[in-house]
């Protein structure tokens, strides 16, 4: 458990989080989570979508605002570069899941974070989505992230840090491990 | 646990549905040893005398050590006798058995943590053409069909399988999903000497942090060899097998998916066992031990290739075997007591299960780091009979005060 009293400060309130997992192991409805997001087409492959509401803890809740995402594609490809690629957005979605996870397991093991940065980079080819080469995947092939840290702790604890945050990282179980994905026309 | 009891002049029978030792009769592979030293076989008022202590058991010689405890505690064992179903009773419980019923105060429940193999769901989608056994079906590779092998599992028995199927001229593919890596040796002396000695296999229940996940966490990859050499993915890799994730998927037209995330159980695993290393490595200072151990080092970490392969064809022939070494799990089947939990775990307080009078043995973690080894039974057997003779004695002093009523 989280020793109280702990001068580490990360802005994690890893208590409440404790706290929720044990009140949590009795109610399994409230466990159960739905994530949203809304996509509209505006004009050649760039698109815009819009974050608000999700459910979880047998209710519906809505973010402080409603968060927007414009997605293209570059020039290279011929289009407009009006976003982020939405492979891009897989990539800040993997690197945020893992900061934030850095964070709370730092704070639940009592230790004090400076700075954590984060480069990620993946692999596609390209001959995938194009079709030119139905035994390229359309995916990435590889991602790799590369983490600085600046911490009271030595290297193996940064290290174990890392490790423990993959183990408990929503996105990269989405990116590690198939999920069924099921698209329909209303 | 038997031993206990009749030290406490407390009547009882051991019920055996086959004969003692049955598990490790009918449910080990061949070339199975004891995963602990020959030393470390202690049990109340019986102990290893050979002169090999650092050796480890064969499976026969497990079974006759087990057999000779029976026999030399005079333990009062009905073997041949299935129990079909417990209940509770007013005064305790009936236990019904295909030799007749018992009706008993206290029961036990010893019967082992490892009845049902784990299988995921997704193995009924395994082509026809494909052998599958449970670690606990495999006996030796010259049960399987010349040609590749998959087994799902890197803890112990899955390391152990994939060395000797892998010799046999199979070639194995191991997935590996979460999986605790353990020299054998180390500094000289085996690890469960260190562990034993710097007081690790003594660890409490109810002194560490979350004892749900102690109890969940695999069994350390260790093997008993002659050579007492470690078998770990290193091993494994340098004599060809290859590596693949997490078996995350078979998908309807038989291929098999593998997680992503093989480099990161490997350092999660690398990173767990240089903390117990650590831990050792204290200890020994502390204890002035450093000069006659020599100095700490460290094993080199598990080697990843670059971009393991994330599926397998289970159609092409190549395969043609499985093994399933991904866990087990207690069957409480015949248990018709509500004390198992939404998981289907039995709730207990260090053994102390939660409907009064019942009591458990042998599972990871019950009241010590070691209670699922033998050297644990006897501590936890020690606790355990306390507790019960004192549950009794509350009986007696009950039914005496309405007696005198």
């Amino acid at each position: 458990m989280a020793e109280t009293g702990s001068s580490v400060n990360n802005g994690v309130n890893v208590a409440a989080l404790i706290a929720a997992r044990e009140a949590l192991t009795n109610a399994p409805s409230a466990t159960q989570f739905k994530w949203r997001a809304a996509c509209e087409w505006k004009d050649g492959t760039h698109s815009h979508s819009t974050v608000e509401s999700y459910y979880g803890l047998d209710q519906e809740h809505h973010h402080k605002k409603t968060f927007t995402f414009d997605a293209d594609h570059p020039e290279v490809f011929a289009s407009e570069d009006k976003g982020a690629t939405p492979v891009e957005y897989v990539l800040v979605g993997l690197a945020s899941c893992l900061t934030a996870g850095i964070a709370a397991i730092a704070q639940y093991r009592n230790i004090q974070l400076r700075s954590v940065t984060a480069t990620i980079e993946g692999d596609m080819d390209i001959q995938g989505i194009l079709g030119m080469d139905d035994e390229v995947r359309n995916g990435f092939g590889g991602i790799k992230v590369t983490y600085k840290i600046d911490a009271d702790a030595k290297r193996e604890d940064i290290e174990a840090l890392v490790a423990q945050s993959q183990k408990r990282s929503a996105v990269y179980d989405i990116v590690t491990n198939p999920t069924n994905v099921t698209v329909v026309v209303s | 646990m038997s031993h206990c009891l009749s030290g406490r002049s407390i009547d009882h029978v051991v019920l055996e549905r086959g004969e003692v030792a049955h598990t490790w009769r009918t449910e080990r592979w061949d070339s199975l040893r004891l995963l602990t030293p020959n030393w470390q076989s202690r049990v109340p008022g019986f102990g290893y005398n050979g002169n090999d202590p650092d050796g480890y058991r064969t499976l026969a010689e497990v079974i006759e050590f087990i057999a000779s405890y029976a026999k030399v505690i005079s333990a009062p064992v009905r073997t041949h006798t299935t129990v079909t179903s417990v209940r509770s009773t007013d005064a305790g419980y009936l236990v019904h058995t295909d030799q007749g019923d018992w009706l008993c105060r206290t029961i036990v429940l010893a019967s082992g943590a490892c009845n049902i193999a784990d299988v995921p769901t997704f193995a009924n989608r395994v082509p026809p053409s494909i052998m599958q056994l449970t670690a606990k079906e495999y006996r030796n590779p010259e049960q399987l069909a010349d040609g590749g092998v998959l087994i799902v599992g890197a803890s112990s028995s899955g390391t152990q399988i994939a060395h000797e199927i892998q010799r046999s001229g199979r070639p194995v593919t191991l997935s590996v999903g979460e999986h605790i890596r353990a020299p054998r040796v180390y500094r000289g002396k085996d690890l469960q000497w260190w562990m034993d000695a710097a007081g690790v296999l003594d660890e409490r229940y109810d002194e560490i942090d979350d004892i749900l996940r102690a109890r969940r966490v695999p069994s350390l990859q260790l093997a008993g060899t002659p050579d007492r050499s470690t078998l770990d993915i290193n091993t494994l890799t340098e004599i060809g097998v290859k590596l693949v994730g997490r078996l995350a998927n078979i998908s309807e037209n038989g291929k098999a998916q593998f997680s992503g995330s093989l480099r990161n159980v490997c350092a999660l695993s690398d990173l767990k066992m240089g903390r117990l290393l650590d831990r050792i490595d204290e200890w020994a200072q502390k204890n002035g031990l450093d000069d006659a151990a020599g100095p700490p080092y460290r094993l080199p970490p598990t080697r990843v290739e670059p971009a393991p392969p994330l599926g397998m064809d289970l159609t092409t022939g190549e395969v043609k075997a499985i093994i399933w070494a991904t866990g087990f799990r207690p069957d409480y089947s015949w248990l018709e007591v509500p004390v198992l939990d939404r998981k289907g775990r039995l709730r207990h307080d260090g053994g102390v299960v939660s409907s009064p009078g019942m009591y458990l043995m042998g599972t990871q973690f019950m009241r010590r780091r070691k209670s699922a080894l033998i050297d644990g039974a006897g501590d936890d057997a020690r606790d355990v009979s306390a507790h019960l003779a004192s549950y009794l004695g509350g009986h007696l002093a009950r039914a005496r005060a309405l007696l005198e009523d």
